[in-house]
């Protein structure tokens, strides 16, 4: 029996979407194995690209990667497929602890275990941000912009988006001053 | 605004000012849901957070699964999700087409160039906030400490790491 190529695709997401726990980027390993490796859909370096612009996309980053592999392989029709796919499986999961959450929350013995989960929360998350900032701050200048973002959301209680908005405002007008500078002095 | 429409409105904002995955939204959410709107508590959303991490998906799908669903049943779910993928859809698909044709954009690299180190305060802020409203006494700064240690020390999952807190909490809460 031949599947649709549709068919194919939102299964494929589908089953990525419904077997990687713990946020976007640990399905990307997962998407590579399927759509590179299984399908060949793609080689090993356009699926690079695609995750460059996904990337540099805003949104979570395995909903940019299935938006392009989809639309790789059957245009804007496989993008919507594609993203329905990694979508629904958490949405349908969501949606049947949403049901039953504040009634949950509300017994004794959850409440107590949620007590102990908050902490741990607060690790991942103060964790996460040591090891994305041992990666991503390579200069004084990155050190520099990281202070002064975290300044401004703790002390000036900016919008979060003012703050991205602002961190790219500054690199590119750095980045303008700095070859102003060096047309000058040719 | 219908409840419905504002649902929308605010996940498609934290939908298009997410960059670098799912923590780094928790300063949008907590501004946009918590602050803005007053629709959760600060630790609602913490234990939402928590929820996120153990289920599959992306936590910022399953946060707009969560909170759509609270304030307005299944429509609400629905349109909360189409709201924080929607601005990934219509960006992901226009910069896709620009590099295929020119391979590279210069000023685009600058600009993510200076996001990066704003993405890092976002998730130290979000850590910060979350630190906030989750250390209410000893046993919880223990717990934090001992998940800290856990985490950079032994490489324990994470997952496996929020069932060792809540059955810790379960015993001394």
């Amino acid at each position: 029996m031949t599947q649709s190529p549709y068919a194919v695709m939102f299964l494929t997401f589908f089953k990525v979407g419904l077997f990687t726990f713990g946020g976007g980027y640990a399905m990307v390993p997962i998407i590579r194995r399927e759509v590179v490796e299984r399908l060949k859909w793609a080689t090993d370096e356009e699926f690079l690209d695609m995750l460059a612009v996904a990337q540099a996309s805003p949104g979570p980053v395995a909903v940019n990667t299935s938006i392009l592999v989809g639309a790789k392989v059957a245009g804007h029709a496989g993008s919507a497929v594609a993203l329905a796919g990694t979508v629904l499986p958490s949405f349908l999961v969501i949606l049947a602890i949403a049901a039953v959450f504040d009634t949950v929350r509300s017994f004794r013995l959850a409440e107590a275990a949620f007590s102990g989960i908050r902490p741990a929360v607060a690790a991942l998350v103060l964790s996460a941000a040591y090891g994305l900032g041992s990666r991503a701050l390579k200069t004084p200048t990155d050190a520099a912009v990281a202070v002064a973002a975290f300044l401004c959301l703790l002390l000036l209680r900016w919008h979060p988006a003012a703050v991205i908005l602002a961190a790219g405002a500054y690199s590119l007008l750095a980045d303008g001053l700095r070859s102003g500078r060096k047309a000058g002095e040719r | 605004m219908p409840i419905w429409a504002e649902l929308f409105a605010s996940f498609f904002k934290i939908g298009l000012f997410t960059f670098g995955g799912g923590y780094a939204m928790i300063p949008l959410i907590q501004r946009e849901i918590i602050e803005a709107h007053g629709w959760l508590t600060m630790e609602q959303f913490v234990d939402m957070v928590a929820i996120a991490e153990i289920t599959p998906g992306p936590i910022a799908v399953n946060c707009a699964t969560l909170v759509g669903f609270r304030l307005a049943g299944f429509w609400g779910s629905a349109l909360a999700t189409l709201g924080v993928v929607s601005p990934s859809s219509i960006v992901v698909t226009l910069l896709a087409a620009v590099l295929g044709r020119t391979r590279n954009v210069p000023r685009l690299e600058t600009f993510f160039r200076g996001v990066r180190p704003a993405v890092v305060s976002m998730i130290a802020y979000a850590g910060y906030s979350v630190a906030r409203s989750a250390l209410t006494d000893a046993r919880s700064v223990a717990i934090m400490v001992t998940a800290l240690v856990l985490l950079t020390r032994a490489r324990v999952h994470p997952i496996l790491l929020l069932v060792l807190a809540g059955v810790a909490g379960a015993l001394v809460f």
